[in-house]
């Protein structure tokens, strides 16, 4: 199963300790495994453009889409068994400690709903 | 039949995967031998004959689901069904697919809500028109939190499995927290006391399933003990302290299963099991004054090294003021003033009441119960504080009860 993970910060996570930030080993070891498939981090939310085409028009924003105390600073796509094995492999990640992580399941070939379901 | 309902339940989840599907094959099943055993005589191996057509039950409803698009599980599943491999007992060192359904029911990755509901519909097999009722919910609310417990178990990969060894023990915790908030919900001073019922029932299958865990042990005692005071605790539907209960009225037959249910030896003793101890401590006391509170301090004392919350450390207030008097209760309440966790909770001025009232003071114990009544959360508490607070008031002597 895939698993995009989102790596966001968290104001009320403890301080970011660079000496603790070990996400380099991470990726080697779960890349290694077969675990990790690709990732990346992200420039943060000052860099970023809003698109959106309304009654032919392309608007653009200067900014992210969500004006929220966290933003999204890394991506991770996951290739795992289960949620659990997710779960382990999101938790060794620094940024469990220092911000947030979410685990998105990909959608499925199998899944029979034919759009997004809330 | 409820014993074999969720062993087949749980087979046919390993197999198919299909949650909807396995529940409705043995409902089938059920209603097939409701139908046919009155006229036809109770076969000789019920348990075989209802798994055997629960079983030709779902390899119809797998053929009918559209067969353009059959999936590989699905044919996997059909053949393991139409094999009858798996109808001999589980080797004892096969998982029980029972604890397999169970820790998936309790998963952490589902709310908490959605695990209580998934445990009562499917681990107890209540309708959903039952779990409903019991959350003060409608039937189409809990259908579709059940449902979308489901969707969520399916579409993000929970496994169905017994957690690894380094992930069992916070996933136990996790299933006998679900158990315990089964019970507290039931215990909640209604007149159906269903819930609670039920819980007992699910703590004693996952004693029977999992016999090396000392906290589920403890924790199946721990409920039986409160269950035993249920005919007690309400009396025409008023809420009576412990100290006041008539114990006369406690279920000897739930005390005893409790107390016979010895902790392993050299384990640490965890949370629930020492919430039991104590719940043993009352219990052997034909009155509450035979009650051994140096015993009940002790126990709190061990119960702060494992749960340091503030609830226990005001029990344990209380127990002092049992053990030492009431000035000495008063002082270990004193130390707890400044907790902000205990801000809102009544229980600080009912106790403080209480202890005042033991003191002979019992101007300072009303003002502590009237507190003690604004910040009440129920009716029946509110009443309960009330008639207390009365009390001091009033001709009848001060008499404080605990909490």
């Amino acid at each position: 199963m895939r698993y995009l993970m989102f790596v966001a910060t968290d104001p009320d996570a403890e301080p970011y300790d660079p000496a603790a930030d070990d996400a380099e080993d991470w990726v080697a070891k779960h890349e290694a495994s077969g675990q990790w498939v690709m990732g990346d981090r992200l420039r943060p939310v000052g860099d970023a453009t809003t698109v959106r085409l309304r009654g032919g028009e392309v608007l653009l924003t200067d900014g992210p889409s969500a004006e929220t105390r966290e933003w999204i600073a890394g991506f991770d796509i996951l290739e795992c068994a289960d949620l659990d094995e997710a779960i382990a492999i999101a938790a060794a990640h620094p940024m469990a400690r220092f911000g947030r992580l979410e685990l998105r399941p990909f959608w499925s070939d199998e899944d029979e709903q034919a759009g997004p379901k809330g | 039949m409820a014993g074999e309902r969720l062993r087949i339940v749980a087979g046919l989840i390993r197999i198919t995967r299909d949650w909807d599907l396995a529940e409705d094959a043995v409902a089938d099943a059920a209603e097939r031998a409701l139908r046919r055993w009155p006229a036809e005589g109770v076969p000789a191996n019920p348990g075989a004959w209802l798994t055997t057509t629960a079983r030709r039950r779902a390899i119809d409803l797998l053929r009918r689901a559209d067969v353009e698009r059959a999936k590989l599980g699905e044919v996997a599943a059909l053949a393991e069904l139409a094999s009858g491999a798996d109808d001999l007992p589980q080797a004892s060192c096969l998982p029980d697919d029972r604890l397999r359904l169970i820790f998936t029911c309790c998963h952490p990755a589902l709310s908490i809500e959605a695990r209580v509901a998934l445990t009562l519909k499917v681990v107890s097999g209540l309708s959903t028109a039952a779990v409903a009722r019991a959350f003060l919910t409608s039937e189409a609310t809990m259908g579709q939190r059940l449902l979308r417990a489901k969707r969520k178990i399916a579409h993000a990969g929970i496994p169905y499995r017994v957690p690894s060894p380094d992930l069992l023990p916070e996933r136990m915790d996790g299933v006998l927290a679900v158990i315990y908030l089964i019970f507290t919900e039931g215990y909640a001073g209604t007149a159906d006391d269903a819930l609670a019922g039920e819980a007992v029932r699910l703590g004693r299958l996952l004693v029977q399933l999992v016999p090396d865990s000392d906290e589920a042990r403890g924790l199946l005692a721990l409920l039986l003990l409160q269950h035993a005071r249920r005919a007690a605790r309400l009396v025409d539907g008023e809420l009576v302290t412990l100290e006041r209960q008539d114990r006369t009225k406690w279920d000897t037959a739930a005390i005893d299963e409790a107390l016979a249910l010895e902790p392993l030896t050299g384990t640490d003793r965890g949370p629930y099991r020492l919430q039991a101890a104590l719940a043993a401590v009352h219990a052997a006391a034909p009155e509450a004054s035979d009650t051994d509170w140096a015993a009940v301090v002790s126990l709190y004392d061990e119960l702060l090294d494992v749960l340091p919350s503030p609830v226990v450390r005001l029990n344990r207030a209380i127990a002092i003021g049992m053990r030492d008097g009431p000035l000495a209760g008063l002082a270990a309440l004193d130390a707890l003033a400044g907790d902000a966790r205990l801000a809102g909770y009544h229980l600080l001025p009912a106790a403080r009441g209480d202890l005042l009232a033991r003191a002979g003071r019992p101007t300072e114990a009303v003002t502590a119960l009237e507190h003690a009544v604004a910040l009440a959360p129920t009716d029946q508490e509110r009443r309960q504080l009330t008639r207390r607070r009365d009390e001091l008031r009033g001709t009848s002597p001060a008499v404080g009860g605990l909490a």
